[in-house]
C-alpha cells in the first residue's frame, strides 16, 4: 500500500495511491488526456467481468429450455425478462429490440458486477498485486472516467446508427437542422447546435453519472479504511460500523448505477427511434 | 480522472460483449420463454377445452339418459300393448273354438236325435201295421193297400 518505502503513507498519500491506475507508462498518468496510455487494472477487470458474466448467461442460455427452470435458470430468465419489459416500454421497433435488449442485459450485469468490485475491501486486491510486484490497482473499472464514457460513447453510436438506419441519411440530417425549433434557414445552425449539445450531454452525463458515484462511493470506503488505519479502538469500531452501513447502502447504489445506465441506454436509443 | 485509449478499448470491449449476447445469450433464452409461454398458453386451453367437453358430455348423458327412459317406457307400453292383444286374441280363438265345438257337439246330437225319431217312426210303423193286421185279423193286402201304408207312414213321420 506504500508508494514510498520506509515510512507509513500519509492519508493522502494513501488516497492518491489507491487513485491511480496501473498503466502502461508505468507511472501516473501526467496529462488529462494522453492516447498514448492504456489503463491496464481498468481493462483487465473489465474484460474478466465481461467474460464471467457472459460466461453464467451463456450457461443459462445453453441449457435453457421450455419445461420447468432451475433455479438458477429462473434467476436468469427473472433478469431477461425485465430487461426485455423494459425494452418493450421503450423501443417501439420490435425489429430493433432484436440488438437493443440484448445490448441492455449486457450493460445491465456488466456495471453491475464490476461495480459490485466495489463491495470486496479497497485494500485487498491492491495488496495481492503488491505481494506479486504490480505498483497500483484499481479493481473497479466503472470508477474509472475511460471505463464509463467507454460505454457511454458505444451508447451513442448504437444511437447514431439508429438515427442513420431508422431516418435515412438525408432524413436524420434534415432534423439535425430544423429539429428542435423549426424548419427556417435562419434557425438551422441553432438546430445544429442544440443537437450537437444534446447529443454531447447526453453522452457525458450518461457516463459521468456512473463514473461519479462510483468514484465517490471508491473514495468513501477509503476514508473508512483510513478510520481503521488508525489502529485505535475508536478507529476500529468507526470503521466497521461505518464500513458495515456504507457498503449495505453501496449495494443499492450499485444496482441503481447498473440499472439507471441501462435505462438511459434503452432511452437514447429509443428517442432515436422517434422523429422530432 | 485522467482519458486515454482505455476509452477506446472500452468502447471495443462493450462492442464484444453486446455481440456475443446478442448471438449466443439472448435468442436461446428468449426462445425459452417464449416457448414456456405458448406451452401455458397451450395447457389452458386445452384444460378449458377439457372442462367445456366435460360439461358438454354431461349434458349428453342427460340427454342420453332421458332417451332411454322414454323408449324404455315405449318398449314396456308397446309390450303391454302386445301382451293384450295376443291375450285378446288367444281369448276369441278359445271363443271360437269352443263355440265350433258346442255347434259340433249340437249337430251331432241333432242328427242323432233325428236319427233316433226316424229309428222310432219306422218302428211305430211296423207297430202300428202289425197292430192294424191284428186288429183286422184279415190278411192285408200289401199291394192293395200299399199306398195306404205309404201314406200312414208319411204321416207318422
Amino acid at each position: 500500500m506504500s508508494s514510498t518505502a520506509g515510512h507509513a503513507p500519509t492519508a493522502s498519500e494513501y488516497i492518491v495511491h489507491h487513485l491511480t491506475q496501473l498503466n502502461t507508462s508505468g507511472h501516473a498518468q501526467e496529462n488529462v488526456i494522453d492516447w498514448s496510455i492504456l489503463n491496464i487494472d481498468t481493462l483487465f477487470y473489465s474484460v474478466l467481468i465481461g467474460a464471467i458474466s457472459l460466461y453464467f448467461l451463456w450457461r443459462a442460455a445453453s441449457k435453457a429450455t421450455s419445461g420447468v427452470p432451475g433455479r438458477f435458470q429462473a434467476a436468469v430468465e427473472l433478469l431477461v425478462e425485465m430487461v426485455a419489459d423494459q425494452a418493450k416500454g421503450i423501443v417501439h421497433s420490435a425489429e430493433s429490440r432484436k440488438y437493443v435488449a440484448p445490448l441492455a442485459l449486457t450493460v445491465f450485469v456488466w456495471i453491475f458486477l464490476m461495480n459490485a468490485m466495489d463491495l470486496l475491501p479497497v485494500d485487498l486486491l491492491p495488496r495481492i498485486g503488491e505481494m506479486f510486484g504490480i505498483p497500483y490497482m484499481r479493481v473497479v473499472a466503472t470508477a474509472d472516467l475511460n471505463g464509463a464514457l467507454g460505454m457511454s460513447i458505444g451508447v451513442l453510436l448504437v444511437c447514431l446508427y439508429y438515427n442513420v438506419k431508422i431516418k435515412g441519411v438525408s432524413g436524420w440530417v434534415h432534423e439535425l437542422f430544423t429539429a428542435p425549433f423549426g424548419s427556417h434557414p435562419l434557425l438551422y445552425p441553432v438546430n445544429f447546435l442544440m443537437q450537437m449539445i444534446e447529443f454531447l450531454a447526453k453522452t457525458v452525463s450518461h457516463g459521468m453519472r456512473l463514473f461519479g458515484n462510483m468514484y465517490a462511493g471508491e473514495l468513501v470506503f477509503m476514508l473508512i479504511a483510513l478510520l481503521g488505519g488508525t489502529a485505535t479502538v475508536m478507529g476500529f469500531v468507526g470503521h466497521v460500523i461505518a464500513g458495515s452501513i456504507w457498503a449495505i447502502f453501496h449495494i443499492l447504489i450499485i444496482t441503481l448505477q447498473a440499472f439507471i445506465f441501462m435505462m438511459l441506454a434503452l432511452v437514447y436509443i429509443g428517442q432515436a427511434h422517434e422523429s422530432h | 480522472m485522467n482519458l486515454n485509449a482505455t476509452l477506446i478499448a472500452q468502447l471495443v470491449v462493450f462492442f464484444i460483449l453486446v455481440a456475443f449476447t446478442m448471438k449466443f445469450v439472448w435468442p436461446p433464452i428468449v426462445k425459452a420463454l417464449d416457448e414456456r409461454a405458448q406451452k401455458v398458453a397451450d395447457g389452458l386451453a386445452a384444460a378449458d377445452k377439457a372442462k367445456a367437453d366435460l360439461a358438454h358430455a354431461e349434458k349428453k348423458v342427460v340427454e342420453e339418459m332421458r332417451k332411454a327412459r322414454e323408449s324404455a317406457g315405449d318398449v314396456r307400453t308397446s309390450a303391454e300393448k302386445q301382451a293384450a292383444a295376443l291375450i285378446d286374441e288367444a281369448r276369441a280363438e278359445a271363443g271360437r273354438i269352443i263355440a265350433a265345438a258346442r255347434e259340433a257337439a249340437e249337430g251331432e246330437a241333432a242328427t242323432a236325435a233325428q236319427r233316433a225319431k226316424e229309428a222310432l217312426r219306422d218302428q211305430i210303423a211296423i207297430l202300428a201295421l202289425s197292430g192294424a193286421e191284428k186288429i183286422l185279423r184279415k190278411e192285408v193286402d200289401a199291394k192293395a193297400h200299399a199306398e195306404l201304408l205309404a201314406n200312414l207312414k208319411q204321416e207318422l213321420q
